[in-house]
């Protein structure tokens, strides 16, 4: 079973998260650390979840914080070209109202 | 009809979730499960574990009891979860309003609801001092 291994580009005010393998109960605390410890003076964030094969409700809590704390600094996230199944996640869960996802 | 039939008996800890989904992935690879189902088995799965893990005995320890049947006609898959911690009906609470804006948005309740919209059937008794939680699904294309 595939870990997470997560890449970070950062451009200018740009920071893009590629993230690769599973974002579950195991691995969200590290993500959720990982991507935080970056988001000093960045006004968009695009979670490039193309290489996630997984995701479950221990992501949606991370991605709801990163996505108020974003906007409470009039800053963007980005949930960038999720798989089928992940979507799935987010539509059943209204997420993909409150999300800015990228197909 | 084909039945294969395993049991898991595993410490109720989150530290152990990968053991879990490797049993339940290992027997539906066995059969050809369909990616869609095994990622929505997957997460049911870990919902419900994750529960009893952080929950059912708490702040002690115990066991969980994971028993799976999975049957040929139709391809189906029946997962049963077993403890003997605090008896809790996750099936109880109200659906979370999965309308609401960001800033109104609680995360509680979505593993369990994403639970009931993924499998095709989901319930629980309390029998003999055990919570009994079981899910089933079908495993074809959807």
């Amino acid at each position: 079973m595939d870990d997470l291994v997560i890449r970070k580009i950062r451009e200018n005010n740009v920071l893009t998260v590629i993230a690769e393998g599973r974002i579950d109960t195991d691995t969200t605390p590290g993500f959720d650390a990982d991507v935080n410890s970056s988001l000093d003076g960045i006004t968009k964030l695009v979670l490039d979840f193309e290489k996630v094969s997984y995701i479950s409700s221990s992501a949606l809590r991370v991605l709801l914080d990163l996505h108020k704390k974003m906007t409470h600094i009039n800053s963007r996230l980005i949930i960038r070209k999720p798989i089928d199944p992940v979507t799935e996640v987010f539509e059943i869960t209204g997420f993909s109202d409150i999300l800015n996802i990228e197909k | 009809m084909e039945l294969i039939k395993k049991e898991l008996d595993v410490e109720a800890n989150v530290n152990k979730l990968r053991t879990v989904i490797s049993f339940i992935d290992k027997q539906l690879e066995a059969v050809s499960c369909p990616m869609r189902a095994q990622f929505q088995i997957e997460l049911s799965v870990e919902e419900i574990f994750v529960n009893i893990a952080s929950y059912a005995y708490s702040p002690g320890t115990g066991m969980a009891q994971i028993k799976t049947i999975i049957s040929a006609d139709p391809p189906e898959a029946e997962i049963t979860f077993i403890d003997r911690g605090m008896r809790y009906d996750p099936l109880a609470k109200d659906d979370p309003d999965v309308t609401l804006p960001a800033s109104q948005r609680k995360v509680g309740g979505l593993g369990i609801f994403l639970t009931k919209k993924n499998m095709d059937s989901v319930s629980y008794e309390y029998r003999d001092e055990c919570n009994i939680l079981v899910l089933k699904k079908q495993l074809v294309r959807q």
